[in-house]
């Protein structure tokens, strides 16, 4: 595949080197972010989640960012991390499958394939020393198989039944561990939603970037279906009853 | 043509002394011999029919198509050269993904046909290139509704209700002059665009030749696409019905003058 | 994302835009500094891009004037082109692609707001990176982050044109007095189908407020 080149107007080309002397620096430090994603396999395909939140810093800046999108009508992606390269990313995605579509070849871009293309998008940038500042999950049901891979900015990819990027590997990941794996193909919808909304309720208990308005998805062989955003049940009734700090 | 010959038709940068370009009408003449290609716009959408003339019965079918789409939304049809064709196609889609880098919308018919005249009057500008062999009919849905332009090998890009290219085109044109386009769903389009497409076909000097239908309307959701297989086989069938029924009449007529 | 340079001028300010049902309100102080020397008073920080759209600039006075410069110079060929007015929409994404393209060589934070016969009143936020954000209102610069509590308390979405006036009026003047970077008058613009209205509080006009 070509890389994606934006075509600009001459007023709007992209800095190049002033001079010989001065090499091209990239500015490599995300500024609008999204935290976690989390996703696993069950029974009919993928369950994923993440939440709405873009942080500025440690502020919550803007509250209804959606993170998970649909690539074409069967794989879902969700994104953490820089918003504006997210964007960058939804546009050369775009691109790809206008060109998919023109083609009308009968053939579609499956998971598998538009995860490649992800990968190895992630990883040419990282090797211009100007990487996209992302994870990524790619999922989907691609011929019948479940597919669930990451790929971050450094173009490290991995496929697992489970997976949580950010925070959520380290708190999200162990509950999927202990709940989903081995019983991917035993997993209910219903039971999964309750596993996922129980993982996004711990990284809203516990992680400072997150926020209690998420959305969620499944991409099964129907398709992707993601939800309006939505907020989750909190308990605090145990707080009441603690004073002071111990000992 | 009387003025073949004379010397004055060998380059597109020379005019003729009355004023004429002659490469570029040669150009207009490969339009011409190509197979009839027309575009009807009604309420809801555009449709675009076009009379694939086979040449072998080896070909494999919906092979070579002379519908093509350019960024998702837009239908390019054509009559003509179909190298050139091709390269036209790229063009379109070159010039629909670049706007859509630059202003993240989807780009308007009126510029897209601008774009593509500009490029092909390019080609008639210069000794060292040839023109398209090619007039292009583009289709789409826009902010203002359903568009069809048609350019032509000269450059010039007209918007159309309806318009034919090819070896049918005055048949086509007189068909489509009878039909009553503001009460006209698109599925009727479809449909009287395969009749069309059926009377303009002249059975005598091209024996095979194969239907190309398709639409950009709110049914397939803004996108360019070919129409369903069941709607293009009521089509055909409506098609071919008409025909007999013309034949019908014709007999009928013949029999009148024998009594 | 660059920082300042040694002495270059920045506009610490407070910028905001709210949308209404039939418009925009856009609004700014007017303080330009470098380092802790005022530059300019008066800075007018809401620039026209084109009829119906104007931005509101925050970061660097340089940067922001030349990517404003850009734009405005594009969606004027876009009007020519076309035979019709851009929309916003159009006009914020021709400053995200600067802003995004250029993020490592830029310090700019764009507000933009403006009313377009296909969508209407809508304000676009363009924060460092270079991201794109549609809201229904935006807050920029320096002194918003003193504001925001006060704008989430006080704005609901079905605010009238005078309500949204008085609104922009009562946050850039709270913003003005707590941050040290912002200051001076406060600019309006009005921004409707029919007209742009520019309105103007003095500096020692400004919004009764606790001072202590």
């Amino acid at each position: 595949m070509d890389p994606i080149e934006l075509r600009l107007p001459h007023t709007l080309q992209r800095p190049q080197a002033t001079s010989n002397h001065e090499p091209i620096t990239h500015s490599t430090e995300p500024i609008v972010t999204g935290t976690s994603v989390v996703a696993f396999k069950y029974k009919d395909g993928i369950m994923m989640a993440a939440d709405c939140l873009g942080s500025y810093g440690r502020m919550a800046m803007f509250r209804n960012e959606r993170r998970l999108m649909a690539v074409g009508k069967t794989t879902l992606l969700g994104m953490s991390g820089d918003i504006s390269d997210y964007q960058h990313m939804q546009h050369t995605l775009e691109n790809i499958m206008t060109q998919e579509y023109d083609m009308d070849d009968g053939q579609r871009l499956g998971t598998k394939s538009i995860y490649k293309c992800i990968s190895k998008i992630m990883y040419n940038r990282r090797s211009k020393m100007n990487p996209l500042w992302n994870s990524y999950v790619i999922a989907g049901v691609d011929s019948g198989e479940k597919v669930l891979g990451y790929v971050d900015l450094i173009g490290t990819t991995y496929e697992s039944p489970t997976i949580a990027t950010g925070y959520g590997s380290h708190m999200a990941q162990p509950i999927l561990r202990k709940v989903v794996e081995g019983r991917e193909d035993e997993i209910t919808e219903e039971e999964a939603v309750k596993i996922i909304e129980d993982c996004m309720r711990v990284l809203y208990y516990r992680d400072a970037r997150a926020f209690n308005k998420l959305t969620r998805a499944k991409v099964t062989a129907q398709g992707v279906e993601i939800t309006e955003p939505y907020s989750l049940e909190t308990n605090w009734d145990f707080a009441e009853s603690i004073v002071g700090y111990g000992a | 043509m009387t003025s073949i010959g004379t010397g004055y038709d060998l380059s597109v940068s020379t005019y003729s002394p009355d004023g004429r370009v002659f490469q570029v009408e040669y150009a207009q003449k490969a339009v011409d011999n190509s197979g009839t290609a027309i575009g009807l716009r009604v309420k809801g959408g555009v449709v675009l029919a076009v009379e694939k003339i086979k040449h072998s019965r080896l070909l494999v079918p919906h092979s070579n198509r002379r519908i093509m789409t350019a960024g998702k939304y837009i239908g390019v049809a054509s009559a003509g050269w179909m190298s050139d064709t091709r390269h036209l196609v790229k063009r379109v889609r070159d010039e629909a993904r670049s706007y859509n880098d630059v202003y993240k919308t989807k780009i308007p018919a009126s510029i897209i046909a601008e774009r593509l005249g500009m490029y092909v009057q390019a080609y008639t500008l210069y000794s060292s290139v040839r023109p398209f062999g090619v007039s292009t009919l583009l289709a789409c849905m826009d902010r203002n509704g359903p568009q069809l332009y048609m350019v032509e090998p000269s450059g010039q890009y007209v918007g159309y209700r309806g318009c034919a290219v090819g070896k049918g085109k005055q048949v086509a044109k007189t068909e489509i002059e009878k039909l009553n386009f503001d009460n006209m769903s698109v599925r009727e389009a479809v449909k009287e665009a395969a009749r069309i497409i059926y009377t303009a076909h002249d059975d005598t000097k091209d024996k095979l030749f194969e239907l190309e239908l398709s639409w950009v309307c709110e049914e397939s959701n803004g996108l360019h696409e070919h129409v369903p297989q069941d709607l293009y086989d009521e089509a055909v069938q409506y098609a071919e019905r008409s025909l007999d029924e013309d034949e019908d009449e014709d007999n009928e007529m013949e029999d009148d003058e024998d009594l | 994302m660059a920082p300042l340079k040694p002495g270059e001028v920045s506009m610490g300010t407070t910028i905001m835009a709210v949308q209404f049902d039939g418009g925009v309100v856009v609004g700014a102080d007017s303080r330009t500094t470098t380092g802790t020397y005022i530059a300019n008073r008066v800075t007018d920080k809401l620039t026209k891009v084109h009829d119906r759209i104007y931005c509101c600039r925050s970061g660097s006075a340089a940067d922001t004037q030349a990517v404003a410069d850009i734009v405005k110079y594009h969606l004027a060929l876009y009007a020519a082109q076309h035979g019709e007015e851009p929309t916003v929409k159009v006009a914020a994404s021709l400053f995200q692609e600067i802003c995004y393209q250029n993020k490592s060589t830029l310090m700019a934070g764009i507000i933009i707001g403006g009313w377009d016969k296909v969508d209407g009143p809508s304000v676009y936020d363009i924060p460092l990176g270079g991201s794109l954000h549609k809201q229904p209102f935006a807050l920029g610069g320096s002194g918003s982050t003193f504001i925001y509590g006060y704008c989430d308390k006080v704005y609901h979405t079905d605010m009238t044109r005078e309500e949204c006036i008085e609104f922009v009026k009562n946050s850039v003047s709270l913003a003005m007095t707590r941050d040290g970077s912002s200051g001076g008058v406060i600019r309006l613009a009005v921004i409707t189908e029919d007209s742009v209205e520019r309105m103007f509080v003095p500096g020692n006009e400004l919004p009764s407020q606790y001072l202590g």
